[in-house]
């Protein structure tokens, strides 16, 4: 964490130009004295080092800056696209996970047989895939061609639902972002389960289980699936991160007004105060969800105690 | 046991993967040849369908659109495969030094390239390309940036078991260098994992590459297949084929690659192959 912030810092001082420049470029120009009393005012004519202990120390308070463009703080900015962005990653989540390891332990139950190979096709075929592409050819089926789902934007605002309409209104809207971002990561548990499992399968444990009369779908179900989840779950928490990114993309193409799309915004006003803000956010959510996952691990395998 | 190149080439997969990835190639190098002139020149009407004088058609600005797929091949495997060759590189340094050395210079190198998986990469790679300015070199520069730690990680896991071999104690005991252990008989153990990871690692920098220049952050002046995507978004309504085309070209390169990546793998490790 503490190096995400001391990279964040390094990266701004990298960025072309500092924040007086910026300011005095965007008045129209401006005398040189009036550019070092600015840079006085915000401390940028002291030493590097204590200009990192300033901006750590604010950090540590959730203050990360202003962004002069929005002209609002950048934590007030990031925290209003939280919510969004978190329902279309817990969606996604729930999604990819369960149909990935529901499909991976059907390939596994039906291994080399027809449906087997299709569903191996699929994912290998899926995995390939640009994401931007695939968001934008469901756009063109379901939402300009068959016209079932609207193209962009979290709900439909000039409507003024509230209550259940509401809520199934950002639902219908919700469909297509989170079926473009999960497709990818189905594909990919798809596949380490089916892995998984077939490892599994030939373990000394499942023979003593087998030995001791438990019939094949006790086995399956009781034992081969829990131990073949938790690989499935390590990658889970590793593709957080990447999940993150994935939402920049889908999130810019449908409009969805997560962090994502801040992100997006943020690029091309060139607003980098805000662009790391949202940066730092995504580092502690990648963190939070690590910690979520180590939990899971030790209520799956009671072998593993917390330390 | 048949030969590693009989097990790779009588592979099908490996065989039509091969061969689409021959013809990406060959558009990228000989992109002057087949299609002389510069891409973005504006040669016709607008979204002219596919007919004789332009194969493919022309886009929204009545450029032709297979001249921009060659042109594209190139920018789009220039980047890929330098930013690859550049986190190979790195990672392999890397992972070698903390394997070979072990102790806290493990422990450090180890904990860096944690804290560099954990940070989400795409975002990184924005945010790198946001500050650097958007060039090729530094859309290879941020996307080896953030493709490194597997390549470290894998190199470090064959080192450490490599290292216990009684060759590389023989070396010890003969008094080579450190380095020279390293170079001529560590490293060179390790090649096979690590062909594998870097020619699937190609794969995901072009998916990469093409999100970045999708979003408009790529090298400016060039071609790029994510570019023809993000500037026919606008379009999709009328003109979809302008979207499906250069995604599909896309998909069909990185298809290729973890083809053949995986036919690789299954080459060079037959007893895994079953699995």
């Amino acid at each position: 964490m503490l190096v995400v912030v001391i990279l964040n810092f390094l990266l701004l001082q990298l960025a072309p130009g500092d924040l007086a420049t910026v300011l005095a470029g965007e008045a129209g120009g401006a005398p040189a004295e009036y550019i070092e009393a600015m840079r006085q005012r915000f401390g940028q004519d002291k030493p590097v080092w204590m200009q990192l202990l300033t901006y750590m120390g604010n950090i540590l308070q959730f203050d990360l800056g202003y962004s002069f463009r929005q002209n609002a703080s950048v934590s007030s900015l990031v925290f209003e696209r939280l919510g969004p962005t978190l329902l279309l990653m817990g969606t996604t989540l729930v999604v990819s996970l369960s149909f990935g390891t529901l499909l991976g332990l059907l390939a596994a139950m039906w291994v080399k047989t027809w449906k087997d190979h299709l569903i191996s096709i699929g994912a290998v075929l899926v995995y390939a895939m640009p994401l931007f592409w695939l968001g934008l050819m469901l756009v063109l089926i379901f939402s300009v061609k068959l016209n079932w789902f609207p193209t962009s934007g979290m709900e439909n605002i000039t409507a003024f639902h509230e209550g259940w309409p509401r809520l199934i209104d950002i639902a219908h809207h919700l469909v297509l972002p989170t079926l473009t971002l999960s497709l990818f990561y189905l594909a990919l548990y798809a596949r380490l389960m089916r892995a998984s499992m077939l490892e599994q399968r030939g373990l000394d444990y499942v023979t003593t289980a087998r030995a001791k009369g438990l019939d094949e779908k006790q086995i399956t179900f009781r034992h081969v699936v829990r131990n073949a989840l938790l690989p499935v779950l390590t990658m889970a928490g590793v593709q957080f991160g990447a999940l993150l990114g994935g939402s920049v993309v889908v999130e810019a193409i449908f409009a969805w007004p997560g962090l994502g799309q801040l992100a997006y915004q943020s690029l091309f006003a060139r607003d980098y105060n805000l662009l790391l803000g949202i940066f730092f956010m995504s580092a502690c959510l990648v963190v939070v969800v690590n910690l979520v996952v180590d939990l899971l691990y030790v209520w799956l395998d009671p072998r593993i105690r917390m330390t | 046991m048949k030969s590693f190149k009989k097990r790779f080439l009588s592979n099908p997969r490996v065989s039509i993967g091969l061969g689409w990835l021959a013809i990406v190639f060959l558009s990228a190098l000989l992109a002057n040849q087949f299609s002389p002139g510069d891409p973005f020149e504006i040669v016709g009407k607008p979204f002219a369908g596919s007919g004789s004088e332009h194969w493919l058609g022309t886009d929204s600005l009545g450029r032709d659109v297979l001249a921009g797929m060659i042109h594209g091949a190139r920018t789009t495997l220039l980047i890929a495969v330098f930013a690859t060759l550049a986190a190979v590189a790195f990672g392999t340094a890397l992972g070698a030094i903390a394997g070979y050395f072990g102790g806290w210079v493990d422990d450090v190198l180890m904990r860096a390239t944690e804290i560099f998986q954990t940070i989400p990469s795409f975002l990184f790679a924005i945010v790198l390309i946001a500050i650097l300015s958007p060039s090729a070199f530094n859309l290879i520069i941020a996307i080896a940036t953030v493709s490194w730690p597997p390549i470290a990680r894998v190199v470090r896991g064959e080192v450490l078991s490599v290292k216990a071999r009684e060759y590389v104690q023989a070396a010890v005991v003969a008094g080579q260098t450190d380095t020279a252990i390293l170079l001529k008989q560590v490293l060179p153990n390790t090649l096979s994992p690590l062909i594998v990871t870097g020619s699937l690692m190609v794969a995901t920098a072009i998916l990469v590459e093409s999100a970045l220049s999708f979003l408009g952050l790529g090298a400016p002046n060039q071609m790029s297949w994510g570019f023809m995507v993000g500037a026919a978004r606008s379009f999709l309504r009328d003109a979809w084929w302008l979207v499906a085309l250069p995604g599909l070209t896309i998909m069909l390169t990185v298809l290729a690659i973890n083809l053949v990546g995986e036919g690789l793998n299954d080459a060079l490790n037959p007893r895994l192959a079953d699995l």
